[in-house]
């Protein structure tokens, strides 16, 4: 390689431990690509001067698209010339992040002629990265991944790339198909995921059960979590098996019980199906003896957040149990109205949560079309202000006014 | 005439390649009917289905960021041990998918040679969800991979082993953006600003949408102001809390400040719904420096908070909910963190965070 080996003393103290280091992975890529060399040089100047070296964003992309692509350039683009541009791609990962090695190989090969040599595996929301290029690589390293059946995922106001847990490719506890979903969602707005065209951003998240692995309730605008409605499945026997191999039944499975509906007399554990509020503590305390129930669905929340702008929020119940069934007309309908009533009278950069937070949940149901139910509240309200939007005026009023 | 190569059409919109063409036909014949899984030790799983094939799951420890030489690494590793089929989680860790369970010792020996330890599952610490820091950042308060990686130097026991009460999730995030969304973690890193926009008159007129930078502060701090005939922007300082989205809509009021950036310590939130439901994290720690590239301070911080937690908590007891059970003041003098002005909430809804009752330990 052309250019002189970086000197990083600051850096070169994380090459120790035993956690895998990433100035490693910066370093074996650095051996090759001066983009990673000058990564390196400037990040290290990061560690010296405790400050960040990248310029705010930029707008770049490939032709057509308006999400996608992260513009990046180095605030000292004369001492590290190979990261004065160093845009990101992120990448639309396959459902579940199952791959091949074989895939895995030719995305290496795309990005070793086009780029840094380095990537995330995987971003926050859940694509995959390649970390830093130039401007000009950006449209031949779309054309090699298009070719090869990856696109590009989401970023700005757009439909951001949906994600989703491993469901029933791995997960006994999966109430609906979660990457058949992710997949279906992703490929039906395609357009809307590739063209940045509402308030802000909108992310999809589905998880299985409400253990919910990819945190949907936290950060999705919409988060699908699986469950059930029907009785918990148990097998007696297995049960058994779980006491007499040490497990403290009464403390460990019903002391823990939020909705305090199980009883165990040291023999048989009773369940009272009415009362359980699906939380899943039982079932992962004995995986092998409770299952959950055979009619299984989802739950639909809405709004959840990161606090930019007016403060984080939880997503919120919106549908307590759907059946998913192909082509999913009941929840793209759904999803197709939120997206008119939030584009038409959203704010600039307003997440769907926030926008319900100043126009009211009620007002809100009201817009989509969807009944108001108790399932929506922690508790009806406690403040008697109430917007009411019409009264009665007496005939004579009129009259005497007339 | 010489002759003119059509150009091949160009591909647009195609979406990610369908997850069939990436899963082992072990997980094609039993999609859908899986009956339970068991932990049979750290990192390994073995996940049973109806007719009783068996699929063993070996996960290991990642940075997140990766050079292609691991990947390639990675993917010759389940050529080799799982017919060239593996996973990444949600967490960033790689996942091989196998078998044969006598294949299981061979590729943990293979992975911790590749330096990659085997864990994180079960009552044991995951990896670190995080964003990129001052790897890829602009708005970045602190580094995120290397302040990973010296924490987890630090607890990396508790990812080998599962001795835990219960798991612990901790997600780091380099600023108040939270592209990682950290805000519901056992244990959240954050990075954060404390010194109000610097605007820089001579880019704002060029750079920036005056009208937007005003209407992007949730607080109204930004006013607009005509400084020497100019357009710009003034701040109200007391009223700025450091949140940045001035900056993300304009690049002429940068937060980013050496002397005052540092890092927060965020306690108890929660996804999961089991048991009870899902919370965010809570103040711990309001501010410790910047101090690259080992940030003693907050791995010694994380540390405690951890070895407290995991001293005191019940079985399955997650942080916030031991904090719940034994309350905030104990958590404050088990701990040894002072309790200052600041962790008290002063934005939106405080009142709701104030205790509102005389429930109180003695």
């Amino acid at each position: 390689m052309a250019d002189k080996k970086r000197s990083t003393p600051k850096l070169d103290e994380l090459e120790k431990g035993e956690w895998p280091s990433f100035v490693k992975e910066i370093k074996i890529a650095a051996e090759k690509n001066p983009m990673a060399n000058d990564l390196l040089g400037q990040l290290e100047r990061s560690y010296e001067e405790k400050i960040g070296h990248w310029k705010h964003g930029g707008i770049v992309g490939v032709l057509g698209y308006g999400g996608g692509v992260i513009g990046r350039y180095s605030d000292l683009p004369e001492e590290f010339p190979n990261v004065s541009h160093f845009h990101t791609l992120r990448i639309n990962q396959p459902a579940g992040w199952f791959y091949t090695s074989d895939a895995l190989r030719k995305l290496c090969d795309i990005w070793e002629k086009h780029g840094s040599g380095l990537t995330n595996m995987h971003g926050s929301t859940g694509d995959l990265v390649f970390l830093g290029t130039r401007t000009e690589e950006l449209e031949p390293v779309f054309r090699e991944l298009t070719e090869l059946g990856f696109d590009l995922g989401g970023s700005g106001s757009d439909v951001r790339t949906p994600s989703c847990c491993c469901g029933m490719a791995r997960c006994e506890w999966a109430c609906y198909d979660t990457m058949a979903l992710t997949y279906f969602l992703t490929m039906h707005y395609q357009d809307e995921l590739h063209r940045p065209a509402f308030p802000y951003k909108w992310k999809f998240k589905m998880s299985g059960c409400p253990n919910d692995c990819v945190a949907a309730v936290a950060r999705a605008d919409m988060s699908i979590i699986g469950t059930w409605r029907d009785d918990i499945q148990m097998n007696d026997s297995a049960v058994t098996e779980y006491a007499k191999s040490g497990t403290d039944i009464q403390k460990d499975v019903v002391g823990n019980c939020p909705a305090k509906c199980m009883e165990w007399d040291g023999k048989k554990l009773k369940i009272d199906n009415r009362a359980c509020v699906k939380c899943m503590h039982c079932i992962n305390a004995m995986p092998k003896a409770l299952a959950p129930g055979k009619d299984r669905g989802a739950c639909i929340l809405i709004g959840s957040k990161a606090p930019i702008v007016e403060g984080a929020l939880l997503s919120s119940v919106l549908i307590p149990f759907i059946k998913f069934v192909p082509p999913y007309k009941e929840l793209t309908d759904l999803v197709e109205k939120i997206h008119e009533v939030w584009s038409e009278n959203g704010k600039n950069r307003e997440r769907v949560g926030e926008f319900i937070q100043r126009v009211g949940m009620g007002n809100f149901l009201e817009a989509i079309g969807v009944e108001p139910i108790p399932e929506m509240v922690a508790h009806p309200r406690e403040n008697p202000y109430v917007f009411y939007e019409e009264y009665f005026e007496e005939e004579s009023e009129d009259d005497k006014n007339a | 005439m010489p002759e003119v190569q059509p150009k091949p059409k160009r591909k647009t919109d195609i979406g990610p390649p369908h997850y069939e063409n990436f899963l082992p036909p072990i997980i094609k014949e039993n999609y859908g009917k899986w009956k339970y899984h068991e932990i049979l030790r750290p990192g390994v799983m073995v996940t049973v289905s109806e007719t009783d094939a068996r699929l063993y799951t070996v996960r290991a420890a990642s940075p997140r960021l990766l050079s292609i030489d691991k990947i390639r690494a990675y993917a010759d590793l389940a050529d080799k041990y799982c017919r060239g089929y593996l996973r990444f989680t949600s967490r960033n860790n790689v996942e091989f998918l196998l078998t044969d369970e006598s294949r299981i010792d061979p590729l943990i020996k293979d992975l911790q040679a590749l330096g990659h330890p085997v864990g994180g599952m079960g009552n044991s610490i995951s990896s670190i969800v995080h964003t990129q820091g001052w790897v890829h950042c602009h708005s970045a308060a602190t580094d995120a991979s290397g302040v990973v990686k010296s924490v987890m130097d630090e607890l990396i026991e508790y990812f080998t082993e599962m001795k835990l009460p219960a798991k612990l999730r901790i997600a780091l995030a380099c600023c108040l953006n939270m592209c990682g969304a950290v805000h519901c973690s056992d244990i959240a890193i954050l990075g954060i600003h404390r010194r109000p926009p610097k605007v820089d008159r001579s880019k704002i007129k060029v750079m920036c949408e005056i009208p937007s930078v005003v209407s992007a502060c949730p607080t109204a701090a930004v006013k607009p102001a005509t400084i020497d005939g100019v357009p710009s922007v003034e701040v109200i300082e007391e009223r700025c809390m450091f949140c940045a989205n001035c900056y993300t809509v304009c690049p002429a009021m940068k937060l980013n400040d050496a002397l005052n950036d540092g890092i927060s310590i965020w306690v108890g939130g929660k996804v999961s719904n089991a048991r009870s439901e899902p919370m965010f994290s809570k103040l711990a720690i309001p501010f410790l420096p910047n101090n690259p590239p080992r940030w003693p301070e907050v791995t010694s911080a994380v540390l405690n908070l951890v070895e407290v937690w995991a001293k005191n908590a019940r079985k399955y007891e997650r942080m916030g909910e031991w904090i719940n059970r034994i309350g905030w003041p104990r958590f404050f003098e088990m701990t040894g963190i002072p309790f200052e002005k600041v962790h008290i909430d002063d934005f939106k809804h405080a009142g709701l965070t104030f205790k509102r009752s005389a429930h109180l330990t003695y």
